[in-house]
């Protein structure tokens, strides 16, 4: 089976200063969601951005392969790329309430989308946006057309911006942190809806997103994210039954579980912060918060496999103890 | 006996029009909410965006006068104190390290101001006790002279943990206090509020909306909804056994790092709740998944049961 995307060592660079994307590679399948996790700062929008041709004037972007479908995104113009956006490659971000339009209805900002792509009539178009909001569990879809985006509460916008990236029938959908903005009831609700019509729907998606939880609960497979670069991936079941990244096993024992940390211990912490990293660094970017840090982690880093389709990026073996503190 | 907090049936309208035509919203922000809170305590309030968590915790720290009701903080009324002695007791965290420090002044000045507002406190002392506070928050001596511009955000967050505990409060209220937070700055900063509430013997109000962030936090826990407390229990027994059909929601709503546990369905159906526009009867039968005819019409009283507070009519 052929992936629907696939990228091989994407860099992007901004100015001679930041290197934001050092060299990622993932493939994403029909049906298959795959997790791109990490904290802030680490490059997983800006990999989102890059794919869809959305980064900022003085972003310079180069891949090795940079494939959706049988289109390479890297040969395809701007306008080529335009043909694609929104409708066989869709994408939903953060925030519901700044990429609606405010001065436009729903019906409209919907209606426009398959109008643009399929010079359909503007009454189709209403059809398809109204047929599509109910399938988001949106009820009474033809009072909610003719709404604006202020009338509508944050959940229900977040299932209009959903069914406004399906007008298209799209291949490939990427949420960047489509739930962060949500409360947490919300939030499950929309996970929810977007597991379901990924599976009716036969979508790949790249789900991008900060919270070990929310991946646990969607990923096929998983991308650990850290400065740049891909630090470990693999498989979900694979990745949460052996972390094997001493990032990413910090990471898993930072987030409170219910149950799991008596009250009067404290939780596991990685100390320290994402260091900014220049495009001349050279060695593991997590060595200064890593326990298990030596000289030679100033060098290169070899990518090792822990695994059947498991790889991490670190010179410690797959079998380091697990249960050893990071 | 006095309560390090206590509230007794307090209120808090907000009137807003949204045009010079247009007809007044009364939004009632907070509703009659009771409670007391012994030294030593940590109240984890939950809730979810526009419950009035945030109104609750000014009217405590007194930035609001509250519409009806009392507010009483080390058995006195908040009303009658002056600016200067409720600092000396109760002091906030919040949420956004960025938004809360004074991007133009240094460290060493800003947790030094609670001290310098007070007016009695010497140059020498004052350098020392902001010295000695920044030490126990985690951050170097030779971070005093910097910007906040300078610091990540779980410095800067250290930082208003610093200027909220130089006075030596007994009350200190966090309102989302690591919701800006990478997680694993996060749990830093869980583990430092942990560590200086043993040591100093604080009491803590801690609002967040995150429920995992409570139960590891809180020795009690209010769940809020629609301006007030629908059930109020210790964490324990609220996390064993949640009572209200909303406690219950809420719990299923979070998301543990368990693959293969899946997306749960916590059926609350489409509607969300609006402050301005509150229900007849119980305000959660819109999307409560237990509904029953006489939850349309008649509101439910607090029922306390072994410690614990109901507002539910089926319980």
């Amino acid at each position: 089976m052929t992936a629907v995307l696939e990228l091989t060592n994407l860099h992007v660079t901004f100015g001679n200063t930041v290197s934001a994307v050092r060299g990622i590679s993932l493939e994403v399948n029909r049906g298959e969601t795959h997790c791109l996790v990490g904290e802030s700062g680490c490059g997983k929008s800006v990999t989102a951005l890059a794919i869809m041709g959305l980064l900022a004037r003085g972003a310079h972007r180069t891949a090795d392969v940079l494939r959706f479908h049988d289109f390479d995104l890297t040969r395809l113009s701007e306008r080529g790329m335009a043909r694609l956006r929104g409708d066989k490659l869709a994408m939903i971000f953060q925030e519901p309430m700044t990429s609606l339009n405010p001065a436009y209805t729903i019906g409209s900002q919907m209606a426009e989308v398959l109008e643009r792509h399929r010079g359909v009539s503007r009454a189709k178009a209403l059809d398809r946006a109204a047929e599509l909001l109910g399938r988001v569990g949106i009820t009474a879809p033809g009072m909610r057309l003719k709404q604006y985006p202020h009338q509508l509460s944050g959940g229900l916008r977040q299932r209009v911006m959903i069914s406004m990236a399906l007008m298209c029938d799209p291949e490939l959908l990427i949420a960047d942190e489509p739930t962060t903005a949500l409360d947490v009831t919300v939030q499950a609700q929309i996970l929810r809806l977007l597991q379901t019509l990924q599976r009716e729907l036969g979508l790949a998606l790249l789900l991008i997103t900060h919270d070990l939880g929310i991946v646990a609960r969607m990923a096929d497979r998983v991308s650990v994210m850290y400065a740049g670069e891909v630090v470990e991936s693999a498989s979900s079941d694979a990745l949460f039954a052996a972390p094997t990244h001493p990032y990413t096993r910090g990471l898993l024992r930072c987030i409170p579980v219910p149950g799991s940390v008596r009250r009067d211990e404290p939780l596991g912490s990685i100390p320290g912060t994402v260091p900014r990293i220049a495009p001349d660094f050279a060695g593991c970017a997590f060595r200064d918060r890593c326990a298990h840090a030596m000289p030679d982690c100033a060098r290169d880093v070899p990518r090792q496999a822990a695994g059947i389709g498991h790889e991490y990026l670190c010179r410690l073996p797959p079998s380091w103890p697990l249960s050893e503190a990071a | 006996m006095t309560y390090a907090v206590e509230l007794r049936n307090v209120r808090r309208v907000f009137r807003a029009r949204a045009g010079v035509m247009a007809t007044e919203r009364v939004v009632r922000a907070v509703d009659g909410v009771s409670f007391a809170m012994h030294v030593g305590d940590v109240l984890g309030i939950v809730g979810e965006s526009g419950c009035g968590k945030s109104t609750l915790a000014r009217l405590i720290l007194g930035l609001l006068p509250a519409s009806a009701g009392d507010v009483l903080v080390d058995g006195r009324s908040l009303a009658s104190m002056d600016r200067r002695e409720r600092a000396r007791l109760i002091q906030p965290v919040f949420q956004d390290p960025f938004s809360s420090l004074n991007p133009r002044q240094r460290i060493r000045d800003i947790v030094g101001l609670p001290l310098a507002a007070q007016g009695n406190v010497s140059a020498a002392q004052q350098r020392d006790r902001v010295m000695d506070m920044l030490a126990r928050v985690g951050i170097s001596p030779d971070m005093a002279d910097r910007l906040p511009a300078q610091l990540s955000g779980g410095q800067r967050q250290r930082v208003a943990i610093a200027r909220a505990l130089v006075l030596r409060p007994r009350i200190v209220v966090c309102d989302e206090p690591t919701s800006a937070l990478d997680v694993s700055v996060q749990a830093q900063i869980l583990n430092l509020l942990a560590e200086l509430r043993r040591d100093l013997g604080l009491t803590y109000l801690f609002i967040s909306h995150n429920l995992a962030v409570v139960e590891h936090i809180a020795t009690e826990v209010a769940v809020m909804y629609l301006g007030r407390f629908v059930e109020q229990a210790p964490v324990d027994a609220l996390f064993r056994e949640p009572r209200h059909p909303y406690t219950r929601a809420l719990l299923a709503s979070v998301l543990t790092p368990e693959p293969g546990k899946g997306i749960p369905d916590v059926g609350l159906g489409e509607t969300y709740p609006d402050p301005a526009n509150i229900p007849p009867g119980c305000r959660f039968h819109p999307r409560c998944p237990l509904v029953v005819e006489r939850c349309r019409s008649e509101a439910p009283e607090g029922i306390v049961r072994d410690g614990r507070l109901t507002e539910c009519l089926l319980v």
